[in-house]
């Protein structure tokens, strides 16, 4: 069989693995051949901050190589009733971090009979992620949510727990898409005359739809549908299931 | 190694409990002299095929503060009096804890041991929703428990655990209450109550029981709390918002637990409920 898919995960081959047997030279690698433990099942999420309010969403194919899996799997979270996480890369990784979040919330919630912050479950998330340094989960994750002041909270992770707290954030196949659209209509950069400009929240959540229909033109792995929710200190609300484009 | 000497009040019968078959005095006496043989450890039998130390164990269980544990077909209540060292400078003392949103306990006995076997049921929740995705069944948590306590009643080195505990839950198999003893037994009941002067609310339980099948979430409260109310003393300031605590779990109803004003609305008119029975809640 023709292998076809594109070369974006880390695998091993036996030229690398035992360079002592082969008796040729070690030449780079650019097909790859023999196994690996992961597959990047695609996606992307975006997560907005306004003041008060959290826009947050993700895709929901799961495809691997060329091919499409299923057209519905979530990938968001709902930790707490202030908090959403949505991560997109490997989709076993991304439910097993999924659970062991739910996990240690509940035994926080015993030991000290509240739920956690949106600020601690960040930091969380970040310690999970370094537990796993040499081995790390392949999962690119976003956390939006609402913090003990009533302000709006958007996290954005690399794979090993690096995190930094922020007003967007994207992550994903259509990454690079999606982050220049954010930086300019979002941040407002490189705009002349900004001074007072701020985003309401339906203004944030039309143009997070438009921004994830955009990335659904141009990324294979982004399509099919989208949730987005909107987080206030009231509460998380769904917006109504949003639909890209099948192809 | 030394061997302590009991004071005869502990030589004699357990106060809480009747002898049966021992009219002879002479009898009782030579059996209650030798007992102080048998019941130094949890490893020795008496003649009479007792182990005097999870007897003593249940002791602790009786001396404990009453809670009362009632169920329906659709929901599972436990109430309990709380103790305060002192009525002015203290808290008093939590009896009712939340296992899962399914599950919970309330216990008489030794406060510490209680917290260790709530650790335990609250991982193994926890663990069982990591890995089959759904809650843990009641009774096989409350027989693990059991198990649990077993061992510590056939090793060397151990002393049983000194709490009982009412177990309430709502599963796919419906509403449940249990009772769990320091010997490791458990027990399924529709309604129970173990701690100090238990055996009163156990008499007004007794009367009403069959009625609990088919009541609402509210009234089931109300009785709890009245069998509750028979365990205070003539002297005491019967059930306050302070010393009382109340919880509930059913169908569409996670484990939710009153405590301080929220049990207003139901001690209010609590002497009044019987005769309001034709009121739905």
């Amino acid at each position: 069989m023709l292998r076809t898919s594109p070369p974006s995960v880390p695998t091993f081959t036996p030229y690398q693995a035992f360079p002592e047997l082969t008796g040729v030279q070690e030449r780079p690698v650019s097909e790859a051949k023999g196994w690996g433990p992961y597959v990047n099942n695609g996606g992307t999420c975006i997560g907005v901050a306004g003041d008060d309010f959290v826009v947050i969403g993700a895709d929901t194919r799961m495809s691997v190589g060329y091919a499409i899996n299923t057209r519905n799997s979530p990938k968001y979270i709902k930790l707490t009733d202030k908090c959403i996480l949505v991560s997109s890369g490997m989709q076993a990784d991304i439910a097993t971090l999924h659970k062991t979040l739910v996990s240690r919330l509940v035994w926080y919630e015993h030991q000290n009979g509240k739920k956690m912050s949106t600020p601690a479950i960040a930091q969380l998330l970040g310690n999970t992620l370094y537990y796993r340094r040499f081995f790390p989960y392949y999962a690119f994750n976003v956390l939006g949510g609402i913090d003990e002041d009533g302000k709006a909270a958007v996290y954005s992770y690399d794979a090993v727990g690096s995190f930094e707290r922020c007003q967007y954030s994207s992550s994903g196949t259509g990454q690079t898409l999606v982050q220049p659209l954010l930086d300019n209509q979002v941040g407002f950069r490189n705009q002349n005359n900004v001074a007072n400009r701020k985003l309401n929240m339906e203004d944030t959540v039309a143009l997070v739809k438009d921004a994830f229909t955009s990335v659904g033109e141009r990324d294979i792995y982004t399509g099919d549908y989208v949730n987005i929710f909107t987080i206030t200190k009231e509460g998380i609300k769904e917006e109504p299931v949003f639909r890209l484009k099948f192809d | 190694y030394q061997r302590r000497v009991r004071d005869t009040h502990t030589v004699t019968n357990s106060p809480s409990e009747v002898k049966k078959g021992s009219l002879n005095t002479k009898s009782k006496l030579l059996r209650a002299m030798f007992r102080q043989q048998y019941d130094s450890d949890i490893t020795t039998w008496s003649p009479q095929g007792r182990l005097f130390q999870i007897e003593y164990a249940m002791e602790a269980v009786k001396q404990g503060s009453a809670v009362v544990g009632v169920k329906s077909k659709t929901h599972a209540v436990v109430a309990a009096l709380k103790r305060a060292p002192s009525n002015e400078l203290a808290a008093y003392q939590q009896k009712i804890f939340k296992i899962d949103d399914h599950m919970g306990i309330a216990i008489a006995g030794l406060t510490a041991d209680a917290r260790v076997l709530c650790k335990h049921m609250r991982t193994e929740c926890i663990n069982h929703k990591y890995v089959y995705d759904t809650p843990m069944q009641v009774n096989r948590l409350v027989v693990q428990i059991a198990d649990k306590a077993q061992i510590h009643t056939q090793k060397y080195g151990r002393r049983p655990y000194g709490v009982g505990l009412l177990v309430i839950g709502y599963d796919q198999t419906g509403a449940h209450l249990f009772e769990t003893c320091p010997s490791g037994n458990y027990s399924d009941w529709k309604a129970i109550s173990i701690g100090a002067r238990s055996q009163s609310a156990k008499t007004y339980l007794e009367k009403k029981f069959d009625t609990f099948e088919n009541l609402p979430m509210n009234s089931l409260i109300k009785h709890a709390l009245l069998a509750l109310k028979e365990t205070t003393g003539q002297q005491s300031e019967g059930l306050t918002i302070k010393n009382c605590a109340v919880a509930v779990v059913g169908l569409n109803q996670k484990f939710e637990l009153y405590e301080g004003s929220a049990l207003s609305p139901f001690l209010d008119n609590l002497d009044t409920f019987e005769t309001d029975e034709t009121m739905t809640t």
